[in-house]
């Protein structure tokens, strides 16, 4: 139907990333405001068990391309079936999460569909029968607000956590309607050879507390106790870009500007001084707790609590505490 | 093998930003401008990929005349030929206008195998340029690259690791291929003096919106279906609570409050 918000599943190698239901509750809202239906859409081998949880989480129609040339992610070949779907149905809004899969297939549906997209959105809302797509701008000190005015549909990519997860609801279903796109091997131009799973698997962008270290950690062996908190709370490790830069950790923990953005419900900021790189990265999060020894470090202005003190000592402490109180 | 480099110039990341509210525009007046970071690891792969296997180098710029500074220090660095994209009709183009632009350059300069590019600029920051370039072109698309094993420009072939979540996807392609880059895959040099006075000396060359054959209603504000409607200052966020004490009375405060939040579990 015209008017609807579709809202991209993502899976790998048909494993469904559960968070990609997500969307499905800000979909609503805005289709709410549209007077339409949030629906589901996904590209790949077979569909309908995704499709079924799809519906649970509120997707009201699943419209789906199957192929046996969709079984794992491949770029060209997602686009291509996603704008087929999206060009014959012409819903006005099409949501992608801001991550690596989301990201590919929204710019290049635009792309090929003929328009811009607004990525990385932390804010949306029907005004005056558009969407109105908000997102952070120059490190989190401003934030932009924009409508697409002539495509169909307004795309637009949403930082992971940034919309609740909608409640699931497993009697609810609805109809799969299923299209038929296909795309020979010779069209397509990549071949996924393997995938070299991570060692430490870091997902930053999907973690509920991340335990950050910066320059203040000194040095290689400072990190041990960020991970010590960090594995007992069940978290992620973080990074400043001075401790990257210093190759005391690798850059897939870095978060900040050329980093990765987070927003995590906790985010424990141990020696980080809080440039304005820094807290561009994660100063969404929900609850911030900075530690450091520095009483003007920038970083106790964006802190839900702050302590004034040497990481070395704190953390520590800190540990003894949850220790004790969670009875780990 | 040819090799082009896209390079923007942007706001210097340690510059304090100045936004003209309402009208929208950025306060670009004595603001230093520099690289933007991730196109430094974009240029030094371009660069490490004509060691590795020979080849030229067309670093371009797209962005007003100012920009041309970049491309001169893509020169010192001893890139083969400069090509500056640069229109007044241009200004105010959203991703798919730009990427369209690049692309007519691309498609004018002939020939190219492999593009590179940064993952995302430190300014607009939307990291879909090179995605929309590459659907656009109709080529491979090979984004958040964190390492280029093999390029085979005969066999019209690379194959690169992709980070992704979770880790690394290895992905053979097709050339021609636009290639974004993360940071970390390579280390940037930089560039020495005799390469910097040599390129002060060279006239950048521009091509505008005429050269490039661009249809005018696709770019710059006017041709750009996204529009800025609103700029905001974000509410600061509350005014936080120090913790004051001896250690073991703040811990466990702490602890306490994180506990309650229930999201430990």
């Amino acid at each position: 139907m015209a008017n609807d918000v579709w809202v991209y599943i993502e899976h790998k190698d048909g494993a469904v990333t559960p968070m990609s239901f997500e969307l499905l509750g800000i979909g609503k809202t805005l289709a709410d405001g549209f007077g339409s239906s949030v629906c589901a859409f996904v590209v790949g081998e077979k569909a309908d068990d995704i499709a079924k949880d799809a519906f649970a989480y509120g997707a009201s129609k699943v419209y789906a391309v199957e192929g046996a040339e969709y079984k794992g992610f491949r770029a060209d070949a997602y686009s291509k079936a996603a704008t087929s779907l999206l060009d014959k149905y012409k819903p006005a809004v099409a949501l992608f999460r801001a991550t690596s899969q989301g990201t590919d297939v929204a710019a290049a549906s635009a792309a090929l569909l003929g328009f811009g997209l607004c990525t990385d959105t932390i804010g949306l809302a029907v005004d005056g029968g558009k969407m109105k797509m908000t997102r952070a701008a120059f490190g989190g000190n401003y934030t932009v607000s924009v409508v697409n005015e002539k495509a169909i549909p307004q795309i637009a990519t949403v930082r992971p956590k940034a919309f609740a997860m909608p409640e699931k609801d497993a009697s609810k279903s609805g109809e799969v309607v299923k299209e038929a796109f296909s795309v020979a091997e010779a069209d397509l131009n990549t071949k996924v050879l393997e995938f070299i799973q991570s060692a430490t698997a870091v997902n930053l962008v999907e973690a509920d507390i991340i335990v950050t270290g910066g320059r203040g950690v000194g040095n290689e062996e400072g990190f041990k106790l960020i991970k010590e908190l960090a594995d007992l709370l069940g978290g992620a490790v973080g990074a400043s870009r001075a401790a990257v830069d210093s190759g005391w950790i690798p850059y897939e923990h870095q978060v900040g500007q050329t980093g990765k953005t987070v927003k995590p419900k906790i985010y424990i900021a141990c020696g980080v001084s809080g440039a304005i790189q820094h807290l561009a990265g994660m100063r969404t999060s929900d609850c911030i707790v900075a530690i450091n020894k520095d009483p003007d470090a920038p970083i106790f202005k964006a802190a839900t609590f702050g302590i004034v003190g040497d990481y070395k000592q704190v953390v520590p402490k800190l540990v003894e505490k949850f220790k004790g109180k969670l009875g780990r | 093998m040819k090799i082009a480099v896209c390079l923007k110039q942007v706001p210097d990341t340690e510059a304090e930003i100045k936004w003209d509210i309402p009208s929208g525009t950025l306060k670009r007046d004595g603001m230093d401008s520099i690289t933007n970071p991730f196109d430094e690891f974009a240029l030094e792969e371009a660069l490490l990929t004509r060691e590795n296997y020979d080849g030229d180098i067309v670093a371009i710029s797209m962005g007003p005349d100012k920009a041309a500074d970049v491309l001169r220090n893509a020169l010192a660095l001893t890139v083969n030929a400069v090509q500056q994209v640069s229109d007044p009709a241009f200004a105010g183009s959203d991703t798919y206008a730009t990427a369209y632009v690049l692309a007519q350059a691309i498609k004018k300069i002939g020939d190219v195998d492999v593009v590179f590019a940064g993952k995302q600029s430190t300014d607009g920051n939307t990291g879909v340029v090179a995605a929309e370039l590459a659907a656009i072109l109709g080529w491979s698309q090979l984004t958040y690259v964190a390492k280029v094993r093999s390029i085979d420009a005969a066999g019209k072939k690379i194959v690169v690791e992709r980070a992704i979540e979770g880790g690394n996807e290895v992905v053979e392609a097709k050339l021609p291929a636009v290639v974004s880059v993360i940071k970390g895959i390579n280390e940037p040099r930089l560039p020495n003096l005799m390469g910097i006075r040599k390129a002060a000396k060279v006239e950048i060359p521009k091509w505008n919106a005429g050269d490039l054959g661009v249809d005018a209603g696709k770019v710059g504000a006017a041709g750009s279906c996204t529009k800025v409607v609103e700029i905001a200052v974000p509410p600061p966020r509350g005014a936080g609570e120090i913790l004051k004490g001896e250690i073991e009375d703040i811990a466990n405060a702490l602890t306490d409050k994180l506990i309650d939040l229930k999201v430990i579990k």
